[in-house]
């Protein structure tokens, strides 16, 4: 398991962080988690087959992209990318609806061979409550019957509501409920964005949490 | 947006909204389970004081696709026909619960009154008021539209091949709609005007000067007599990229004698000089596709060659339809209903909801023993 330095390195990250947090996992660090995860369900699995990722939006998508290009890199033989990842929009089905103003709802896309019998893998970028994989296991019952349902997460920072626990973990990151952390991919925040996982003090507005 | 009314008032990037949620909806109705939990425990009532099959149908079917509690109430049957007052109708919705209410109204503005008058906390959906609005009609065949004219779908023929993809986010400007028939008794023509526009698009009424209201210059759109001239691309806009032919409503036609009352002088001169038939299907575009906001009448507005031919998306625009007032139903219902509230002590989002059921259990375990 990489552990990061807690140390904050703000002049590292030039233009994308105004607001100041620490730096909890820089690109490296997540690289290197990934790397490890995507090992952890070959091996947890015994290989790729009828493995399917399903990224829960926004971050969870370009993560399960990115689990994708090292499960076939680790097994060379399996299909290409298009085929085993899908993200999985889980607004319609949050329990907090009518807490919040409303939501855009975003895409579901699954790959063409559909998710029944299959073993997904559910891709989010920090995992709390458990609410958001609440909503996600019960869209996934709508979707078909997988033969069974694991769970990947960036960042596990504790605090959950319901009975859920994570398959795979990036980081297990102790946190205060008043905190909060943010996850930055390139592939969302922009191309000029330096991966992290930042994690700020409590009222400072920014990007989401993550339920 | 806490009612839908009227589309005059709608927002460019309302309407957007409202589309782009709707393709989403649609995407989920192609699955095999369709139903969605996301309105569990609301009350929608479908209030229709004038009949009506697809819209009441359209209205039930995506609430309860999302999970809510449908009520249907119509005039005939109900205490209206004893002399219940619409306001005496709204108290006795508003002590039951509903959540949103669907209304059709022979009374123009009956909607705005129920939205207004402080009878209803619910939000208020016009599902079509006198010769006013109908807005969710507007909605469903913009989003026929766009699906149609966007992308590789305003090349391809017909109504074949739309391009849900180019579609997503896009507005229909510089597209081209002709609208033709009875505009003068047509809520569906007032509100395709204000939104096509506001989307972009040009809009050409085609009538018989008798068929169109008073004022109808003030509108923002065009005005032909000549339907041939229309489709051949002679008048002010060029040729249409869609014709959306509106039924001939006899029924709001008085002195119906010759079968047009005073309007026009009688039937077949209309459907020769206003019908959509196979002659003028052969003038339009080839990508261009014809709509009609049914029920349509068959050998008058539209011929039985027109309404079935492949460019035809007339049933398509009934499935759409459920797509789009999906869409509203969770855009009005869906969110918090006082977002200003609640939005300004909620700090951050989850440490909100944790911090704020910590402290009621503890006083309401002393409070109940």
């Amino acid at each position: 398991m990489s552990s990061g330095p807690a140390v904050p390195t703000s002049p590292s990250t030039p233009a994308s962080s105004p607001s100041d947090g620490t730096v909890v996992m820089t690109a490296a660090d997540i690289a290197r988690a990934l790397t490890r995860i995507a090992h952890e369900i070959v091996e947890r699995n015994k290989g790729t087959h009828d493995l399917v990722l399903l990224g829960i939006p926004t971050r969870g998508v370009p993560l399960a992209d990115r689990l994708a290009e090292r499960l076939a890199a680790i097994d060379g033989a399996s299909p290409e990318a298009q085929d085993v990842v899908g993200e999985l929009d889980v607004t319609m089905y949050r329990d907090d609806l009518h807490r919040h103003p409303t939501r855009t709802i975003g895409a579901t896309r699954l790959p063409a061979s559909g998710i029944d019998d299959k073993v997904v893998v559910l891709v989010d970028d920090v995992l709390y409550s458990g609410r958001t994989i609440r909503a996600a296991l019960d869209a996934i019952s709508d979707l078909g019957r997988p033969r069974a349902v694991q769970l990947a997460a960036l960042v596990d920072r504790g605090h959950r509501e319901l009975p859920i626990r994570p398959d795979f973990v990036g980081k297990n990151l102790p946190t205060s409920t008043s905190e909060r952390v943010g996850v930055r991919l390139h592939e969302v925040d922009g191309a000029g964005t330096q991966d992290a996982v930042v994690i700020r003090p409590a009222p400072a507005a920014g990007e989401e949490a993550g339920a | 947006m806490r009612h839908l009314l009227s589309t005059q008032d709608l927002a460019r990037e309302d309407a957007i909204r409202i589309l782009d949620t709707a393709a989403q909806m649609a995407a989920t109705q192609s699955r095999e389970i369709k139903k969605l939990p996301t309105l569990r425990g609301r009350t929608v009532v479908n209030l229709f004081y004038e009949d009506s099959t697809r819209t009441r149908i359209s209205f039930e079917t995506a609430a309860k696709r999302l999970s809510a509690d449908v009520i249907n109430f119509s005039a005939k049957g109900s205490s209206v026909s004893k002399g219940e007052s619409l306001k005496d109708t709204a108290l006795t919705l508003q002590a039951m619960g509903a959540d949103a209410v669907v209304v059709r109204h022979q009374a123009s503005g009956a909607p705005h009154l129920l939205a207004h008058a402080g009878w209803l906390d619910a939000a208020v959906l016009n599902a079509g008021d006198g010769t006013h609005q109908h807005p969710t009609q507007a909605l469903l065949d913009a989003y026929t539209l766009r699906r149609h004219l966007s992308g590789r779908a305003l090349h391809a023929p017909g109504a074949s091949g739309p391009d849900d993809a180019a579609a997503r986010g896009a507005d229909l400007a510089g597209r081209h709609v002709a609208v033709v028939g009875d505009v003068l008794h047509s809520r569906v023509a007032r509100s395709n005007v204000h939104l096509l526009h506001t989307l972009g698009a040009r809009v050409t009424l085609v009538a018989p000067p008798t068929l169109l209201p008073v004022g109808v210059e003030t509108w923002p759109c065009a005005v032909s007599y000549d339907l041939d001239a229309t489709l051949a691309g002679d008048a002010a806009h060029g040729s249409p990229d869609a014709v959306m032919m509106l039924r001939v409503q006899r029924e709001r036609m008085s002195g119906s004698g010759a079968g047009g009352g005073a309007f026009f002088p009688n039937p077949l001169e209309y459907s020769r000089k206003y019908g959509l038939d196979a002659r003028r299907l052969d003038l339009l575009p080839e990508h261009a596709v014809v709509m009609h906001p049914g029920p349509m009448n068959r050998g008058l507005e539209i011929s039985a060659q027109a309404a079935d031919s492949p460019r035809a998306v007339i049933v398509e625009q009934v499935a759409n339809g459920v797509a789009v007032r999906m869409a509203v139903l969770y855009l009005l219902l869906a969110g918090s209903d006082a977002p200003e509230t609640v939005a300004a002590p909620a700090v951050p989002e989850p440490a909100g909801a944790l911090a704020a059921p910590a402290p009621v259990p503890s006083t309401e375990r002393v409070a109940t023993p």
